[in-house]
């Protein structure tokens, strides 16, 4: 790097360096591309919800498959390359300096590409954890736990050869982001490998969901709100031409944000099998969350006071108020839907997927879309191609995001209400789950255009963007210059929170020890205590074969639409039995709870059919309920069972602490084969003929076993 | 038989009662700092996404 060295008027020497655009523009082109793959893998999931064709007939594009593909790419490649290109951009301006290392800079982009890539192809194998939002496989969590520590080390390299003594506010959210993401992603991935593709998590049942909606909820809150949050703080002050509202705020809503976000992760679980003082330990900090939520949200939107007439004409600032705007109706709907009355009505219902999409379409989408119509001209040294046609993005795709939720929300409250709804004599009024589906079938067909009009948007924006990058010359590297930062002054005294954001390291540690609370005071008593889970002496392991079937159940990913978790209320116990308790599940590596009910749920579906209602159901699902919308799985008839990884199967579940005995797990294979047969003999007297090898059986055999541990008289 | 209920770990009370004083008495120092903090400071640090060329000033 050549430095210049010249004089200031007050005699400072400055230096003079460049900052690195072209990994900016790299990440850039990434959030696009990957964007537009997420959003077309969705809108053919939601296509799929009305018209269960559209999956091909091939098990790589069915919806099981597809929406964790979904899932995983609008948020790690869509939203995680956004906030790549957004902070490489921004810390350095930020820093007064180049990124720490070109080669961590590009280990970085191209390992998170890879990982991209790898989710792509594994995730419509059907190779997951299940765990949502976690489903990749060990290896790939290896990968991105080796990439995100290149990502940190750049980070705070950069920070530690900044010219610029304090650290702004942004950069704050990218540091807590950085350490906390590192944390829950190694904790919520602890496995123990089967195969090169295959593991089981170390956590099982009640625990496993704890940790993982710990997880899953602080990957909302420090992969898609934290950044996003930096981002703003540095983009929407830069594009209105003006300082953040209030700095003062900013600090505290960065430290009640972060303390307050790590805790709130049992909202997930209200009402299910999870110990009652972690449900209320979630539901007071989530109800808390508020405050600091809409603390950052109007620290944004004042940020444009006495400048609102420039949104009229700025596409960016547009975008950014209708993010912003978005994040605050997301951030005071999430502490409500938090209430467990609330929740009772909203949770397995369209009412979280519209919620989730708000934040989403609204807060990340815009966010990365006023950021680009920002940044393209900017490092082209040019002018927006048109801002006709980025206005035409703005309302369409806003049109399209209320498309999208309304009819969620529609679907949510009418399919909840018809769930719970008593006829006068106590009965359920809509026994038939299917009638409770079919109903709100028009609303998904309005929330499949809205996604549309959201994805066409998308185009309008992308040839806008490649047009003005056509009229302009990409800036490969700026120069800027600023005063070396005087080593060893010693500045003493001065405001606390200053003297931290001189010291980059200690504010890191500092927020991780704040994040860390929350975690610890969270999980030890789960962990510490044997008696918070109590055994149920009738609750045995599964069999080989149900295990097997079971690994059938995660592959296909059937429980992104069937729960296993029935909740103590008469509406669920009427319709699905007992509910569901914690003793039970102590062998479930991982837990099946599901957070959707597209489908019944299935905590007790042994019994309830014949062997062969599964068989031909699977098949051909609308022979055994017409009009479901269930795909059929004609491959579960074609494929064998992999009889030869059971063994190595069974021992590491004993590793788990399953009580396999060495004996059981020797006999394995024909202990299999013999439940298998029984199966295939029932099968045949009903007429209908299957090798006892094929996928199928293991499957029905899983079906056939839920909940059927413990018998209740009622 | 079936246990119906999870029963509570002995005192695990004390755990939310823990964290609340935590986060209470980290917030009130926080809020009293800022607020004592100085303008100058403030308004040095509010101004850090303006480069020396770009817009240097107090908000309108």
């Amino acid at each position: 790097m050549d430095i210049n060295v010249t004089t200031d008027k007050s005699g400072e020497s400055l230096e003079g360096f460049h900052y690195d655009n072209k990994i900016v523009k790299a990440f850039l082109i990434a959030t696009v591309v990957f964007g537009i793959v997420g959003m077309l893998a969705g809108l053919t999931a939601s296509i799929q919800l009305f018209f269960p064709a559209a999956n091909f007939n091939l098990p790589y594009t069915t919806f099981g498959r597809m929406r964790p593909l979904h899932t995983n790419a609008v948020i790690f490649a869509f939203v995680g390359n956004g906030m790549f290109a957004g902070i490489y951009y921004s810390l350095q301006r930020l820093s007064k300096a180049p990124m720490f290392s070109k080669t961590l800079s590009w280990l970085h982009f191209w390992g998170w590409q890879l990982i991209i890539v790898a989710a792509a192809i594994t995730l419509p194998l059907g190779l997951t954890t299940s765990k949502e939002y976690a489903e990749l496989e060990w290896p790939i969590d290896i990968a991105i736990a080796l990439v995100w520590v290149i990502f940190t080390a750049n980070l705070i390299g950069t920070l530690i050869k900044r010219r610029e003594r304090h650290m702004y506010v942004a950069i704050w959210f990218y540091l807590a982001t950085a350490v906390t993401i590192a944390l829950l992603h190694i904790v919520n991935s602890l496995a123990i490998p089967v195969t090169l593709f295959k593991s089981y998590t170390l956590f099982a049942g009640v625990q496993d969901a704890l940790v993982q909606w710990w997880y899953g909820h602080n990957a909302v809150a420090f992969f898609l709100t934290t950044p996003i949050l930096g981002l703003m703080y540095y983009f929407l002050p830069k594009a209105a031409n003006r300082p953040v509202y209030s700095y003062k705020l900013s600090i505290i809503h960065f430290w009640s944000l972060i303390f307050i976000y790590i805790w709130a992760g049992p909202h997930h679980l209200l009402y299910t099998a999870l110990p009652d003082w972690a449900q209320s330990l979630g539901v007071a900090f989530s109800i808390m969350l508020l405050a600091p939520s809409w603390g950052g949200m109007l620290n944004g939107l004042l940020t444009l006071r006495g400048a609102w007439d420039r949104v009229r004409e700025d596409p960016v600032l547009k975008f950014f108020v209708v993010a912003v705007t978005a994040y605050g109706m997301a951030t005071f709907e999430g502490p409500m839907l938090s209430l467990k009355n609330v929740n009772a009505i909203s949770h397995y219902t369209d009412w979280t997927v519209a919620h989730v999409h708000v934040g989403a379409l609204g807060w990340n989408g815009f966010m990365i879309f006023g950021m680009l119509y920002y940044l393209i001209p900017k490092m082209w040294k040019t002018k927006l191609y048109s801002t006709k046609l980025a206005n035409a993005h703005f309302w369409i795709a806003t049109l399209g995001i209320l498309f999208y939720a309304l009819p969620m929300y529609w679907a949510g409250f009418t399919q909840s209400l018809m769930w719970k709804e008593f006829d006068t004599d106590g009965f359920l009024a809509y026994p038939n789950f299917l009638e409770t589906v079919t109903q709100i079938l028009p609303m998904y067909v309005m929330r499949t255009i809205g996604g549309t009009m959201y994805l066409i948007g998308t185009f309008v924006m992308v040839y806008n963007l490649i047009k003005t990058a056509g009229n302009g010359v990409f800036q490969e590297e700026e120069y800027a210059e600023a005063a070396a930062l005087k080593k060893k002054v010693k500045i003493t005294g001065g405001h606390w929170h200053a003297i931290l954001e001189r010291k980059p390291v200690l504010f890191t540690v500092l927020s991780f020890v704040a994040v860390l609370i929350g975690g610890v005071v969270e999980f030890v008593p789960t962990w510490i205590v044997d008696s918070n889970v109590p055994t149920i002496s009738s609750v045995q392991p599964y069999t080989p074969l149900e295990l097997e079937g079971r690994d059938i159940y995660i592959k296909e990913g059937c429980n992104n639409c069937h729960s296993q978790m029935i909740r103590p209320f008469r509406s669920e116990t009427e319709r699905y039995g007992e509910y569901t308790k914690a003793g039970e599940l102590v062998y479930d590596h991982p837990h099946l709870f599901g957070s959707k009910r597209t489908g019944p749920d299935l905590q007790r579906e042994g019994g309830k059919y014949p062997n062969s209602w599964h068989y031909n159901h699977m098949l051909d699902p609308s022979s055994m309920s017409p009009g479901s919308i269930m795909p059929a799985y004609p491959w579960l008839f074609d494929n064998d069972v992999d009889t030869e990884l059971i063994e190595d199967k069974l021992a590491a579940m004993q590793t788990l602490g399953v009580p396999y005995s060495d004996k059981e797990i020797e006999n394995a294979t024909s202990t299999m084969l013999e439940q298998a047969e029984l199966i295939s003999q029932d099968l045949a007297e009903g007429g209908i003929e299957v090798s006892e090898a094929k996928e199928i059986v293991a499957l029905i055999a899983y079906l056939q076993r839920l909940g059927t541990d413990i018998k209740v008289n009622r | 038989m079936i246990k119906n209920y999870l029963s509570d770990i002995e005192g695990v009370s004390i755990y939310p009662i823990i964290s609340l004083s935590i986060f209470f008495i980290f917030f009130v120092l926080l809020a009293i700092f800022v607020f004592k903090s100085d303008k100058k400071y403030i308004t040095h640090m509010e101004n850090l996404p303006f480069g020396d060329s770009e817009r240097k000033g107090s908000k309108a």
